[in-house]
């Protein structure tokens, strides 16, 4: 790292041009540029727009029901053997996930800025489903690309999506999963661009897109915010989240940025090992480099291809992630390990038969590791996880892991 | 005198446009790469864009998607494209070769590595997809006295502001992408190029190329009359994914019927 240590009270990234210390930025084709400079100065407008804030906020309470609580998981605590366990409920989102809380705001985005047609990306399908969604909510027409290989591994997000209106187009381009319906998504866009949004998904992509969707989800932490002293009377030790691409780990970390005793942790995707070479750990395992329109971790090998991931959480399985995190992990603000495929499930099965809670797989990541740190702490102390997302989607997978079929 | 820069001048001289073929390194073998180059010049090219493939092709369609998948599978990496140049230098050290690739596979090898290697193998220029100007100033860095041209693309949608940008930094040529779109869609307006070719001399004195959705010769015609280079790809890379075995004398076969249409346009103006 460079320079001196960042004013973290004072944080304030990205810069203009949308950097991240040395991550982030715009490495697009020209043909994007104008797009994204229309989207940018739009953005900034919607930011200082009382009528856009207030349309937002509404939709956010009456349409997706936040707040979410925050829950004390005792039993899970108290089988631990540490720190306090507390849960950010973003299971309880209508479509059952964080993805909702940015496909709301670029929606009304797009509507701010006459675009009539959305576009998005999507792997396990969550965002797919979360942008079918709002585009029924508003009646704009909503196409879905999706890696061929995907949807048939998703075939019931499919068929969701479909019931909400949109058309899911396979991709059949290079390993037919998310990182490939990206590249489909844009140039969809760079085609239509006059009349069309670009919904992505996660925290990446070209500026200003890690951005905006750090501010949509940046709600979370700021609830978690107010309501933790309210709960527990102060602020946690760490925070943990789950990071693929980084959305909603973003989303609970954004607010506590500036509060540097509270530690901040993202698990990521080890799926059957680091040293196997089948996972989604970019940032323990990754190098950086420049995919999707910015710098940042990424699984390659020595030629500078892009690597096919592996996770048995569908929406973990991502070779790169938001440059912010690339930032955050080499200023050490953040601190980034990963947990396996089989420590996520074992967590997945805990949370189940401990709390009646039923978590995403890429939540129970999460959830894995306050496991094997809780026991290192003291009872008083406390660790607050961001639960991203319900595990009804899982079923399928989780019973095939237990040998179970459908 | 670069090379790139020789050919627009001796182009200019021979009032005609520069014809500049597209072909994937590796695709449809690695076997056949240097022979295609050689047939390419053959047909009637001026400069030759040798595309560097990537697992990612943000900014192609289809047809180029494929090629650079089915390079990967051949396992050609960008040491395998430099020395594919370096082997066609042996016998041709006239024709300009600019490679034109994504920025992930260049930054792994590290852009100073990459620049000495390019040099030594006679690369002319390199295009890099998504390297905006404005993400640019390590790169321009790194081929500063190296010799090799940076060359940059404009679009329809490209402000004034961004014309000016480009311009400053352009070497060689610039590539006008002549649609919204990626590389391979249909239909061009060849109003439209002219207006926007006018709008970037006015800016930039080296040549304007222009590319994107160029599939047939009187198209290639048109584009010639208002512009100093027209770019094919997709055509060529279709026509030789059509019979690999032959892929040599299609590239010929593709060239020469460009060529001839283009020519055709500079003995009416």
């Amino acid at each position: 790292m460079q320079g001196n240590p960042p004013d973290w009270a004072q944080y304030s990234l990205p810069d203009p041009r949308g950097h991240f210390g040395p991550y982030g930025g715009v490495f697009v084709a020209e043909t994007l540029r104008a797009a994204l400079d229309e989207l940018t100065l739009a953005y900034a407008e919607s930011r200082e727009d009382p009528e856009f804030q207030r349309e937002l906020a509404w939709d956010l309470e009456h349409f997706v029901g936040r707040p979410s609580p925050i829950y004390h998981a005792r039993r899970l605590s108290e089988q631990a053997g540490g720190a306090q366990i507390y849960l950010k409920r973003e299971d309880l989102n209508h479509t059952g996930a964080h993805k909702v809380n940015n496909t709301v705001g670029q929606a009304l985005l797009a509507r701010r800025m006459g675009k009539a047609r959305v576009i998005a990306e999507t792997g396990a399908g969550q965002h797919g489903v979360a942008t079918a969604t709002v585009a029924a909510r508003y009646g704009m027409e909503c196409v879905v690309y999706m890696g061929s290989e995907d949807m048939q591994r998703q075939a019931q997000n499919v068929y969701r999506m479909k019931l909400l209106g949109a058309s899911v187009v396979p991709v059949e381009s290079g390993s037919r999963t998310l990182k490939d319906a990206l590249n489909e998504a844009m140039r969809d866009w760079v085609t239509h661009v006059e009349n069309t949004f670009y919904i992505i998904g996660t925290v990446a992509g070209p500026h200003p897109y890690p951005m905006m969707v750090r501010d949509f989800n940046s709600v979370v932490g700021t609830e978690c915010v107010a309501q933790m002293p309210a709960m527990s009377g102060r602020q946690p030790d760490a925070v943990l989240a789950c990071v693929g691409g980084g959305s909603n780990a973003m989303g609970i970390f954004y607010a506590y940025i500036p509060q540097e005793k509270v530690k901040l942790i993202g698990v990521e995707a080890a799926g059957l090992g680091l040293d196997t070479g089948k996972h989604a750990a970019s940032l323990s395992a990754g190098v950086p480099g420049v995919l999707h329109g910015n710098r940042t971790y990424l699984l390659q090998d020595a030629n500078g291809q892009i690597l096919e991931t592996h996770s048995i959480s569908a929406g973990l399985d991502y070779p790169g992630v938001g440059p912010e995190h690339a930032w955050l992990k080499d200023s050490g603000r953040a601190k980034y390990v990963s947990v396996t495929d089989d420590e996520a499930l074992a967590a997945f099965h805990s949370l189940c038969r401990l709390e009646g809670i039923i978590p995403a797989l890429e939540s129970s990541h999460a959830i894995a590791y306050a496991l094997k740190l809780a026991p290192t702490m003291r009872k008083d102390q406390i660790l607050l996880v961001n639960l991203s997302g319900r595990g009804d989607k899982d079923m399928h997978t989780v019973g095939k892991a237990s040998g179970i079929a459908f | 005198m670069s090379r790139i820069d020789a050919t627009f001048a001796r182009l200019r001289t021979e009032r005609r446009a520069a014809l500049i073929p597209f072909v994937t390194a590796g695709d449809p073998s690695p076997q056949q790469t240097v022979p295609v180059m050689h047939a390419l010049v053959k047909g009637g090219a001026d400069v030759i864009e040798l595309g560097v493939p990537f697992s990612d092709p943000m900014a192609d369609g289809p047809v180029i998607q494929r090629s650079s998948e089915r390079a990967l599978k051949h396992g050609v990496g960008l040491r395998d494209v430099l020395a594919s140049v370096a082997e066609f230098r042996r016998a041709n050290g006239e024709t300009p070769v600019v490679l034109m690739g994504y920025a992930n596979p260049i930054e792994r090898m590290g852009l100073a590595a990459f620049v000495a290697q390019a040099r030594d193998a006679g690369v002319d220029g390199v295009l890099i997809v998504d390297y905006p100007p404005e993400e640019s100033a390590d790169w321009l860095a790194a081929l500063d006295g190296s010799g090799i041209d940076p060359i940059f693309l404009l679009s329809p949608t490209s402000s004034e502001a961004r014309i000016e940008l480009v311009s400053r930094v352009a070497r060689g040529y610039i590539y006008y992408v002549s649609l919204k779109g990626v590389t391979g869609a249909a239909n061009i307006d060849t109003r439209e190029v002219e207006a926007m070719v006018k709008r970037i001399r006015a800016r930039s004195a080296v040549p304007v190329g222009v590319g994107f959705g160029i599939r047939d010769g009187k198209t290639a015609r048109n584009v010639a009359r208002v512009a100093d280079a027209v770019v094919i790809g997709s055509r060529i890379v279709q026509e030789m994914s059509d019979a690999p075995n032959d892929a040599v004398a299609r590239a010929e076969a593709v060239l020469r019927e460009f060529r001839a249409a283009m020519d055709a346009a500079e003995a009416i103006a």
